[in-house]
Order: C-alpha cells, then sequence, then structure tokens
C-alpha cells in the first residue's frame, strides 16, 4: 500500500467528515488514543466471512490478542472462528522468510480446512520489512485454485476506520464482480411478489442481530445478496455488485464500498439504522423508495404497521419501567443517533451522547432528536466521563466493552453497546431485548450493596446522641 | 411473604427429602467420639449410612437397635438397652445418641424412659452421656432431626448456670456457634476462621468441620467419630461472651440454651451475601472490640466488585431452588440480592421459616413439583441436590449442587458458600452457569433465497442446541 492509495482512502470524497474543516480521518494522537489500528478495523469488517480462512501474516501480537473475542455468529461455517496467524519469529525477520512462511500457511490452511478462500491480513512488521503480500497471495491462488485475497492494512497506515475501508477497497477490488448470483431457487417464488436483491454493507450480525432482521427481508421479497460481512460467505461476496440497492447500515466506516459500487455499477445507496423501531421502520421504507416498486412500497406499509403495534404492546410494561430513567451515551459516530431514537422510544432520557467520531450530519441528526441544546461529549476519556454522569445524575451509562469496568468501578450501571457484546439489539425484536437488558442493570439491587458503607464504618448512633 | 403451597398429591416422585433420623444421627456426628444409633430396623442405618458415606466420602460411624419382627411387635425396649451396653463397653465413647425412627415411634417406644432402664441395668456405664431424641422420618425432614438432636444434646448436657457457676463473660474470648445443617464443613471452617481473626475463640456446636471434613489421621480405625465439638466443652458453654446462633431451624436450640447459660446471643438466618455477612462481622467487631481486619474488608471489596462484574448475568435470572427451609431461604434472598429471582422454590418439609422466602410462593413437595414448575415458569438455573441433576437434565438447565445428598460431586459436602469468600465463589459459578446458556443467542436464519447452504449435521445440531436453550 502506497502512501497516495492510503491518502486516497483518507479523502473518501462521500465521507462527511471531509465536508467541513477537518479533512479526512483524523490522525491518531499519541499519548491520547484509545481506537484500534487499520489492522484491526481491517479484520473486524471481514472476519464475520464465515467459510474464509482468515490469515494474519506478523508477529504473534497482532492475531494473539485479538482473535476469538467478537461477538460475531455464523449460521453455517465456522472457520472464520479459527485464529491463524503466521506467527513470525526473529529468524523470519531477520533472513526474509516471511514470505516463505506465508505461503505454507496458506496450502496449511487449505490442507487443513478446506476454507471456501484465504484472506491475508497484512501487518507492521511484514510491511516495514516489505513482504511482498500480493505476489504470495497471487501465486498461491495460481498454484492451488483457491482464492487467496491480500488484504494490506497494516497498523501503523492508519486508524481502525482506515483498515475498514481498506478492507472494503479489497473486497471490491478483489472479489466483487467475479461470479453472478444464483437464480432464485425454485419453489420460493410467491405471486404478485417480485423479489428485489439487495447488499447490506457494515452489517456485522453481532451476537447475530442479523437474524432479527432477515425474515422481514425475507417477506418483503427483499433477497440480501451479500452482507458486508455479517454472517456472509465468500461466494456472496464474488456478487456484490448485482444488487439493486445498498444499505449502509449503521457505520460509515465501508462507505467507500458503496460509492465505488455506485460508481462502477450505478447502485444507488442509503445510510440507514437498525437499531430503534423509527429506525428500523425507515429502513425498510428506504429499500422501497429507492427501489422504486409501490407494491413493496404497499407490504412495506403494512409490515411496519403489523410490527410496530405488536412491539408496542410487548414493550408497554418495559416502557413503565424505564420511563423518565436517564442515559449517558458515549458510542462512536452513527450509533450515537440511531440508539438515541431507540432510547427514547423507551421513553427515556439521553442527557449527553458522545461525538468523538460523529460526523457533522451526525451532530444535525442528534440535535434535531435532542434538541439545539444537545449536549455532546467529544473526550472519551474515563475521568470525564465518570464526571459527565455525577454531574447529570444518570441512571446507566451505554458505552463500549472497555468502559465497561470502569463504570462498575465507580458503581454506575452500564450497558455495552459495541462488538464484544453478547446480545442483539438490531430489528424490532433487538428493542425487546435492549428493554429487558436495561432495566436489568438499572434495577439490580447490587447498585445499593455496593454503594453503602460497611456497617461498622457508620458512626455510631448512640455516641453521637452522647 | 411466600404463599405456602402444602403437599397436593399423594405419590412423591423423585424425593427431595432426607429423614429426620438421619438429620439427628448428622448431628450427633459433629461431636468428637460420638456415635449415633438409630432406633429402628437395622435399614433404616443401613440407607442412613450409605447416604452419608457416599455424601461425604468418610466411613460414617452408625449403629442400629435392629428391631426385627419379634420386637416390632413386642417392644424393642431390650434392643435399646442391649445395643447401648455393646457400644459403651466395646468402645467408651464420649457421647452416644439415640434418635428414633418411624417404625420406632409408631411401636410407641418411649425413649427416654428406655434410656432410664438403661441407666438402671447399666451403672457401669453412668460416666457415658446418652441423649434420646424423638426423630420419626413421618414428620420433618432432615435439617428439623438436626435441630431436634442439637437441643436435645444441650438439654442433657448442658447445665444450668445456677447449678455450676457459670457467667457469661468468664471467658471473654470465648463464643458459642450454635450451627443449622445447612452449614457444611468448608462453611464452618470459614466461620471458624473469620471468627478467630477478631481474636476470639470459636466453639461451634455441632462441629462437622471437626469431623466430617475429609482429613487423614493416623490412627487406622475408628468406630467412632475422629473429631467434633468436644463433649466436656458443653459444661462450659455458659462462660462464654456471646452465642452466635445460624439458621432459623436452630431456634428452639438457641433458647433453650440461653435459658440454661444466660449467654447474651445473635442470630442470623443465614451468612450468604454482603448483607448477611456484614452483620455478622459487624457484630463480631462489637463483641470483640477488635477492628474488622484488614483481610476481611478486602473480601468484602472483592465480593462487591464480583456482584457489578455477576450482574450482567443473575439480573432477572430465573432460578429453580430446592432445598431444605434454611437453605431454601438462604438461597433465595442472597439470589434476590443480586437482581435474580426464585421463580421455583420446593422444601421438602414446611417451617416457620419458608414464610419469608424470597419468592412468590414455596411448594412443600419433591423434586417432580420442581420440575414441573421449573418447565411452566422458564426457569433457567437449577439449584438442588445430586437427585435434581436429572430434574436438570431432562429441563435441558445447567445446574449448581446444594444441600444433601451430594452423590456425583467430590467435595461437593465441603464447598465453601459463606463468607464473603462463598459468597463470591457462588456468584462467580452462577453467572459462568448462566453464561453457558448462550442466553440472548438469537436462533440463527438462513434466508429462503438461499437454500443451496447446506450445512454438515455437526455444525447445524450445535446451532441448533443453542437455538433450543434460547430464553
Amino acid at each position: 500500500m502506497t502512501p497516495k492509495d492510503i491518502a486516497a482512502l483518507l479523502d473518501e470524497p462521500a465521507c462527511a467528515h471531509n465536508h467541513k474543516a477537518k479533512s479526512g480521518c483524523a490522525r491518531p494522537k499519541p499519548g491520547a488514543t484509545a481506537g484500534g489500528c487499520a489492522f484491526d478495523g481491517a479484520q473486524i469488517a471481514l472476519l464475520p466471512i464465515a467459510d474464509v480462512a482468515h490469515i494474519v501474516h506478523g508477529p504473534i501480537g497482532c492475531a494473539g490478542s485479538s482473535w476469538g473475542n467478537r461477538g460475531t455468529r455464523s449460521s453455517g461455517p465456522r472457520i472464520y472462528r479459527i485464529g491463524m496467524t503466521t506467527d513470525l519469529t526473529e529468524q523470519d525477520v531477520i533472513m526474509g522468510r516471511g514470505e516463505k512462511r506465508l505461503f505454507h500457511s496458506i496450502k496449511q490452511a487449505l490442507d487443513g480446512y478446506a476454507p471456501a478462500a484465504v484472506f491475508v491480513y497484512n501487518t507492521c512488521v511484514p510491511a516495514l520489512i516489505g513482504d511482498d503480500i500480493e505476489a504470495v497471495c497471487k501465486a498461491a491462488a495460481q498454484k492451488w485454485g483457491v482464492p487467496v485475497v491480500p488484504v494490506d492494512a497494516a497498523g501503523f497506515y492508519g486508524t481502525k476506520n482506515l483498515g475498514n475501508r481498506l478492507a472494503g477497497e479489497a473486497m471490491v477490488k478483489y472479489v466483487a464482480g467475479t461470479r453472478e448470483p444464483d437464480p432464485l431457487p425454485p419453489g420460493t417464488e410467491r405471486p404478485g411478489i417480485r423479489v428485489h436483491d439487495i447488499n447490506l454493507i457494515g452489517e456485522y450480525n453481532i451476537a447475530g442481530e442479523l437474524w432479527h432482521m432477515l425474515p422481514l427481508l425475507d417477506e418483503l421479497g427483499l433477497r440480501v445478496l451479500c452482507t458486508l460481512s455479517g454472517d456472509a460467505r465468500y461466494r456472496e461476496v464474488q456478487t456484490l455488485h448485482r444488487a439493486e440497492v445498498n444499505m449502509m447500515v449503521c457505520s460509515k466506516a465501508m462507505i467507500n464500498v458503496a460509492r465505488r459500487l455506485e460508481q462502477s455499477f450505478g447502485t444507488p445507496w442509503f445510510e440507514g439504522s437498525f437499531y430503534g423501531v423509527g429506525d428500523v421502520s425507515q429502513a425498510l421504507r428506504d429499500f422501497a423508495r429507492l427501489l422504486g416498486d409501490p407494491d413493496l412500497s404497499a407490504r412495506t406499509e403494512a409490515l411496519i404497521a403489523r410490527e410496530e403495534a405488536r412491539l408496542h404492546a410487548e414493550l408497554a410494561p418495559w416502557r413503565a419501567r424505564l420511563r423518565g430513567r436517564k442515559v449517558l451515551l458515549y458510542t462512536g459516530g452513527v450509533k450515537s443517533w440511531s440508539v438515541i431514537a431507540a432510547l427514547q422510544d423507551l421513553g427515556m432520557q439521553v442527557m449527553a451522547t458522545g461525538t468523538r467520531k460523529s460526523t457533522e450530519e451526525d451532530k444535525a441528526r442528534i440535535r434535531e432528536l435532542m434538541g439545539e441544546d444537545a449536549r455532546m461529549i467529544d473526550d472519551g476519556n474515563p475521568r470525564a466521563l465518570l464526571d459527565r454522569v455525577r454531574e447529570y445524575g444518570v441512571d446507566i451509562l451505554i458505552a463500549g466493552g472497555r468502559n465497561m469496568y470502569t463504570a462498575l468501578k465507580a458503581r454506575v450501571p452500564f450497558l455495552d453497546i459495541n462488538q464484544e457484546r453478547e446480545f442483539g439489539y438490531a430489528g424490532y425484536a433487538g428493542m425487546r431485548e435492549l428493554a429487558k437488558q436495561l432495566a436489568l442493570t438499572i434495577e439490580s439491587p447490587v447498585w445499593g450493596a455496593v454503594r453503602r458503607p460497611a456497617p461498622w464504618a457508620l458512626p455510631r448512633r448512640g455516641q453521637a446522641h452522647g | 411473604m411466600a404463599e405456602i403451597l402444602k403437599r397436593s398429591k399423594a405419590l412423591s416422585v423423585s424425593p427431595l427429602k432426607a429423614s429426620q433420623s438421619l438429620g439427628a444421627a448428622l448431628a450427633f456426628l459433629g461431636f468428637q467420639r460420638a456415635i449415633p444409633m438409630l432406633h429402628g430396623s437395622q435399614g433404616c442405618t443401613a440407607f442412613g449410612k450409605v447416604f452419608f458415606v457416599r455424601h461425604f466420602r468418610e466411613p460414617i460411624p452408625l449403629q442400629t437397635s435392629a428391631m426385627d419382627q419379634v420386637s416390632s411387635i413386642m417392644g424393642a425396649d431390650a434392643n435399646v438397652v442391649e445395643g447401648l451396653n455393646i457400644l459403651c463397653s466395646k468402645s467408651q465413647p464420649a457421647l452416644v445418641g439415640v434418635p428414633t425412627t418411624g417404625l420406632a415411634e409408631t411401636q410407641g417406644a418411649d425413649i427416654q424412659r428406655v434410656l432410664k432402664q438403661f441407666r438402671r441395668q447399666h451403672p457401669e456405664h453412668a460416666a457415658i452421656p446418652v441423649v434420646g431424641v424423638s426423630t420419626p422420618d413421618f414428620s420433618g425432614c432432615l435439617e428439623s432431626g438436626y435441630a431436634t438432636a442439637t437441643r436435645a444434646i444441650i438439654d442433657a448436657l448442658v447445665p444450668a448456670a445456677a447449678a455450676t457457676g457459670t457467667f457469661p463473660g468468664r471467658r471473654p474470648r470465648q463464643v458459642n456457634v450454635l450451627v443449622g445443617s445447612f452449614l457444611t464443613p468448608g462453611d464452618l471452617e470459614e466461620l471458624k476462621e473469620i471468627i478467630e481473626s477478631f481474636g476470639l475463640r470459636p466453639l461451634v456446636l455441632p462441629d462437622l468441620s471437626d469431623s466430617l471434613d475429609g482429613h487423614l489421621t493416623d490412627s487406622d480405625f475408628s468406630p467412632l467419630t475422629i473429631g467434633g465439638t468436644p463433649v466436656s466443652e458443653l459444661a462450659i458453654l455458659g462462660n462464654a461472651m456471646a452465642t452466635l446462633v445460624i439458621g432459623p431451624s436452630m431456634v428452639a436450640a438457641a433458647d433453650l440454651l440461653h435459658r440454661r447459660t444466660g449467654v447474651p446471643e445473635h442470630r442470623f438466618e443465614h451468612l450468604l451475601g454482603l448483607d448477611a455477612v456484614d452483620a455478622l462481622v459487624h457484630t463480631l467487631h462489637r463483641i470483640s472490640g477488635e477492628p474488622v481486619p484488614e483481610r476481611l474488608e478486602r473480601q468484602r471489596a472483592q465480593l462487591q466488585d464480583a456482584m457489578l462484574d455477576t450482574h450482567f448475568m443473575l439480573g432477572l435470572s430465573r432460578i429453580a431452588l430446592a432445598g431444605d427451609p434454611d437453605l431454601l431461604n438462604a438461597l433465595s434472598h442472597f439470589l434476590a440480592g443480586v437482581g435474580a429471582e426464585t421463580v421455583a422454590a420446593v422444601a421438602p418439609a414446611n417451617a416457620p421459616v419458608l414464610a419469608r422466602v424470597a419468592a412468590q410462593q414455596v411448594k412443600i413437595g419433591d423434586l417432580e413439583d420442581l420440575e414441573l414448575r421449573a418447565r411452566e415458569v422458564g426457569a433457567e438455573l437449577v439449584i438442588g441436590n445430586a437427585h435434581a441433576v436429572e430434574t436438570a437434565r431432562r429441563l435441558g438447565l445447567p445446574i449448581l449442587r446444594a444441600g444433601f445428598p451430594q452423590y456425583d460431586l467430590l467435595g461437593g459436602y465441603q464447598r465453601t458458600w459463606i463468607g464473603y469468600r462463598g459468597s463470591r465463589h457462588t456468584l462467580f459459578e452462577l453467572a459462568n452457569l448462566l453464561l453457558q446458556l448462550g442466553r440472548g443467542e438469537i436462533p440463527p436464519y438462513r434466508s429462503l433465497y438461499k437454500p443451496d447452504y447446506v450445512e454438515t449435521a455437526h455444525e447445524s445440531g450445535t446451532a441448533a442446541q443453542g437455538a433450543g436453550r434460547r430464553h
């Protein structure tokens, strides 16, 4: 990856970050950075592709401390859950044996696990010593007849966000367009329903939450050609180019994929979210709108009416328990507004939200939801977060897993909203789970127990009264 | 306030109850050089012996009056006298217990009168204390038998203060600890350690942690218990600074001890969870005048941290609970303290404490009742004895073993539940069991437009299992 390529990716024309003073993605600041690296971002973006062997080419630090800790689910193959790395040694680095080791590693993965394809992730050390992973991948693919895709996103290239884009770029460059979609399987035609092909880009099937949405899409006759990348298969990614509409799910991370597909294949795209009743319904409407199918629109409205009515009834008892509770939300970019809507649906009061990764457009939506004087938090350091929690007297902090134990140490109720979490909150069904988890922690008796001082630490009443 | 649902069916299926007679025998096993002799047929003892041998994985001294068909009809007093004479002559025990069984009570045995007869006939054994206790297995359960026997031991062997000149506080470091059957040997060890950390000397009765804690001794065989509360200590209980009473079932024994000795007492329902242990530690702090040791403060903070870490799993979790009344009460409050709900609760016999159980209702019944109720209300985890393992299997739920018996788990008898440390360990274990459930897992869904992805049997099997268990 040359500096020119990286600069091009940083200067993502479709990204709203570029419409304001800041130019593209901000550079990480030494001593004050908490986010992941480009490799992290690339791996996160593609790892959910379930039938692929994901080989991390580098010393153990890269794969060793990152494999197997994602909440993404597969409905079938589990190869993606097997950690694979070339685990480079000092000798490999000094003697330049990295490429050879990688070549043999690919063979071993093919022999041992028969994956549909192999993805090779570059990391800092081989990038620095100049391993040509693209050439190795090409040679391996030719020799063994299985696709081997280089994902060149070494950590020092930049942030996690950049890594997402590099990964998306690799999919568009090497995989998309290498196969045509299957014809519709016999027996799936339903009278009056025209099937449309769509992609969900940036949907990772965390805790299986995609499965909350898929039945609804099936019902409407929307065939998901490919999710990038939750519960995806390699052969689905190959057909990425044939969708009629792309949805950017809840994330700007792979916006370049949508833009490239639009440029090359004219596929329209929209940005939406599956969190919160309003957003789920809106996403379904947007599909119908962009597909220009009036019959689909009508069926979509009927489905929305049915699902919303059912959910409304189901949420009633939870709403009663959660109404008026105060929330401090600290999540990345897009999630800040999509989750606000979900919380407001539950009658909760969002006191402030994190906007460190939000674009101006995101912030505008936040103001729309929370009012003009919405409080936004740019500084995500734990001390500052806890100060806000106290200042606003919030009932619960909703943030990423890395902040969880900070909150618990400060005896503050907490809900994990990031990719490591164990519960799916997407779709109408996800709202029920969200409400349950919120009530579970907010109403837990442990908070009182851990805040109360030990009985022997209390002043003795008898003495006080003399 | 729990609603008590009385037994409502003829047949007990997968019984939860262990008999009163066994509970009484267990209490005697907590004294040094003791041996219980069940007054009943030899089967009563044989079954009881196996029950305890398998639970504790220890040899258990337990004898029988061996009633046969003739003595069952014509009177079995002679069996008791003969049995006691043999036990006393052969092994010079420090204490012999004679719990009665259903057979003896139905026959109309008056155990106290028989003991007087034994004393008359065998004055040579006058120095050996023999305590009879009426514990037919047609009422109560293990817990009540244990409590009744302990009360009987106090009645027989603790003299009134006026008679012997004991007075409270004469031994200012001594603390009597009267403990219910729901404390394991491991619990008692922990309790003693906590008390000792305040510079106090605990005198536990009965002390199973000294007799049935599973330790090797130098001698190869003993017909009697190889540890436990020294019987001689019973005479000086009246000199203690305070008496701690653990478990509502011990109330009658505690009342009697207090009447006899006048030692001020402190009662605790249980010692599970932050509040309960706080109450104990606070009491010890006041009794001893010593500061709370750093180590306990640290353990307290560790428990608090564990409560936070585990509340995500335990909160709103639905627990099916089966056990003797004190244990049921203790666990239900412990669970409620971390936001878990006891949705099914079954006790083998009624007791006043059941009204205070933290559950909507408590069923007096068996493990079938537990199973039906657990299925009906969608429980997620079972807590019960070894027999409940099958219950849990049929329900497809994980189980945490608690109570008697625990045949299938080494060290189950020794597990420490109480104190800050024990509570923390239990929280972790419960949370881990709940994690295995994969609650919140969303069943995999394949689009109807992609039927070509036929997964291998192994993979789809795994997925289906996860889906089936979904709450």
